[in-house]
């Protein structure tokens, strides 16, 4: 059995452990070894876990079943889900993440002993805050992430789902948690505790709701946070360095994600939490709808453009991963390639549905890494290509955020394909994107629409170079 | 007058939440789904507290209402831990630089 000291020295090693796998994804040679750091961080922690309880005997061989059979779901998960579906997945495993947090802090109140925390009804006052504190974050995670894992799965409509009274009911539930917590550490019923988890799901449930689909990057990111703010809850009621660190970079990592995912649509955080964008905008898309000429093409067109141009940018989208055209698209470059045609790849911030989506999709696809750029690097070299091939994006192209005060997105970064001098937007119809609005971009002089599946049209690009 | 030890522990959080702040920062734009993915991972560290939990009952019932919990909250933690470590490995795995020789 090892003492606690003992213990405590090697959950500090695993905690050192994973900010060095975070540290690792600064780049993406380091990134295959901080990842191992993390899994041995990982090891560290649970063998020190079974050594300091050094109770061999009743329980552990149904722990090791428990751990064998989410261990072999978990890969199993990892080794089929497709890329494309990494932000559901990403989204799962956050539920999972609140809900092992609610269950242990059930465990911790049910059985205060184990933790040396007192006894039931009668637990330090200081644990049962930061346990209830755990289990409420815990539990919104949960239930957000559900909500958000069935938007992004497409069980649920990406629509927000406004109603009357709605924010002053969350107010009025999150006001109620805190005076639930007060009564709880003051009295200590199982009955406050149970209704405390009741309505911190509930209120995960009606926070998500109202945010559409377009803004799921926000709302993944910051389900990350809370995922992590609950992990650090309980890791002060369980006094476990290894959690407590571990809660703190999560939780800070998913706030910065979160940061850069607002700033990528110009929008504050409350904005985004208070819901409802996508749906407001319909009426002002309908009232200029007066028919403008647009110029559609071909994919024979397309390849001569393409093939007469020196350099050519390419401004991927979500509808590039619908389609499942990243393989394809590579192959149309690799063609490009061989004419000695300069490619490179133009991501925005916010394109995919969540932070970096697409950069794994191209990765997938075997695009290099560094002929992926960022907006800030690229948006310069727009002026100076000859053909911008816009695939499976919109609004983040839409150049209305930049000269039209009245629009909605007015102020978003936007990559500015329309300096280029031609424009290929693959898209299925006319349709607006996400944010509702029309994109300007349709209309200009140098731009040729292709209408059709982006996956098909690129194939046919790629049989007319 | 003695310091709570809970004092230590909130100075542990506050430093690691500055640790986070600077790091995360450092991460490539690209990299953000491999974050995401190995942050959900090792957040279910709190494996630790469902292992205590699922071992706290006696030889007479292994299965109490609170060691139960645990158990469950093993295999949850558990799908994350190989789910997310694994996930992350595949998607690092197919970040290649340009070949030179082509």
């Amino acid at each position: 059995m090892l003492s606690a000291n003992l213990s405590a020295i090697f959950y500090l090693i695993s905690g050192v452990l994973f900010i060095l796998a975070l540290r690792g994804l600064s780049s993406p040679e380091t990134s295959r070894k901080g990842n191992f750091f993390g899994i041995l961080g990982m090891i560290i922690a649970i063998t020190v876990t079974f050594l300091s309880i050094g109770n061999f005997s009743t329980g552990l061989v149904v722990v090791l079943i428990f751990l064998l059979i989410g261990g072999l779901i978990g890969a199993f998960i990892a080794y089929k889900i497709p890329m494309t579906a990494m932000p559901e997945l990403v989204a799962g495993f956050h539920s999972l993440v609140g809900l092992a947090a609610v269950f242990v802090a059930i465990a911790a109140f049910l059985n205060p002993g184990a933790f040396n925390l007192g006894s039931p009804g009668n637990i330090k006052l200081g644990s049962l805050i930061e346990m209830s504190i755990g289990a409420a974050v815990g539990a919104i995670t949960f239930s957000g992430s559900i909500i958000a894992f069935l938007k992004l799965q497409g069980i649920m409509s990406g629509s927000p789902i406004t109603f009357k009274g709605q924010h002053p009911l969350n107010a009025l539930i999150l006001i109620s948690i805190i005076i639930l917590t007060y009564l709880l550490c003051s009295t200590q019923s199982s009955y406050l505790f149970w209704t405390l988890l009741a309505v911190s799901f509930l209120i995960g449930f009606l926070l998500i709701i109202p945010i559409g689909g377009a803004d799921m990057p926000v709302v993944i990111s910051m389900l990350n946070s809370y995922s992590g703010w609950a992990a650090a809850g309980i890791g002060f009621t369980l006094e476990n360095t290894a959690l407590i660190i571990t809660g703190a970079l999560v939780g800070s990592s998913g706030a910065i994600l979160s940061y850069i995912m607002c700033k990528g649509m110009n929008r504050s955080f409350f904005n985004v939490i208070l819901g409802g964008f996508g749906a407001t905008d319909q009426s002002s898309s309908s009232q200029n709808k007066e028919q403008r000429p647009v110029k559609s093409g071909n994919s024979d067109d397309a390849a001569f453009l393409m093939k007469n141009a020196s350099s050519v940018i390419i401004v991927p989208g979500y509808g590039m991963a619908v389609a499942q055209a990243q393989h394809a698209l590579r192959e149309m470059v690799d063609t490009l390639k061989k004419n000695d045609i300069k490619v490179s790849y133009a991501i925005h911030p916010v394109a995919g549905r969540m932070p970096g989506h697409m950069n794994v999709l191209l990765a997938e696809a075997n695009v290099p890494y560094d002929e992926v750029f960022e907006l800030e690097e690229i948006n310069n070299d727009f002026a100076n290509a000859d053909v911008a091939f816009v695939i499976g994006a919109n609004d983040v192209t839409n150049p209305v955020a930049k000269t039209d005060p009245q629009s909605p997105i007015y102020g978003m970064p936007v990559l500015d394909v329309e300096k280029c001098k031609s424009v290929l937007f693959v898209k299925r119809s006319l349709s607006p994107g996400y944010a509702g609005i029309d994109n300007d971009l349709f209309y200009k002089e140098n731009t040729l629409m292709l209408f059709a599946d982006a996956k098909k049209m690129t194939e046919d690009i790629t049989k007319n170079l | 007058m003695e310091i709570d030890p809970f004092i230590f522990r909130l100075s542990i959080f506050i430093l690691s939440i500055f640790i986070g702040y600077y790091v995360v920062w450092s991460v490539t734009p690209s990299l953000h789904t491999p974050l995401m993915s190995v942050t959900n991972a090792i957040s279910s560290v709190i494996i630790v507290g469902a292992i205590i939990a699922g071992l706290a009952g006696n030889s007479d019932s292994i299965f109490n209402t609170s060691s139960i919990f645990g158990f469950l909250a093993i295999s949850l933690a558990a799908i994350n831990i190989f789910g997310g470590f694994l996930v992350t490995q595949r998607m690092l795995a197919m970040y290649k630089k340009k070949k030179k020789d082509k």
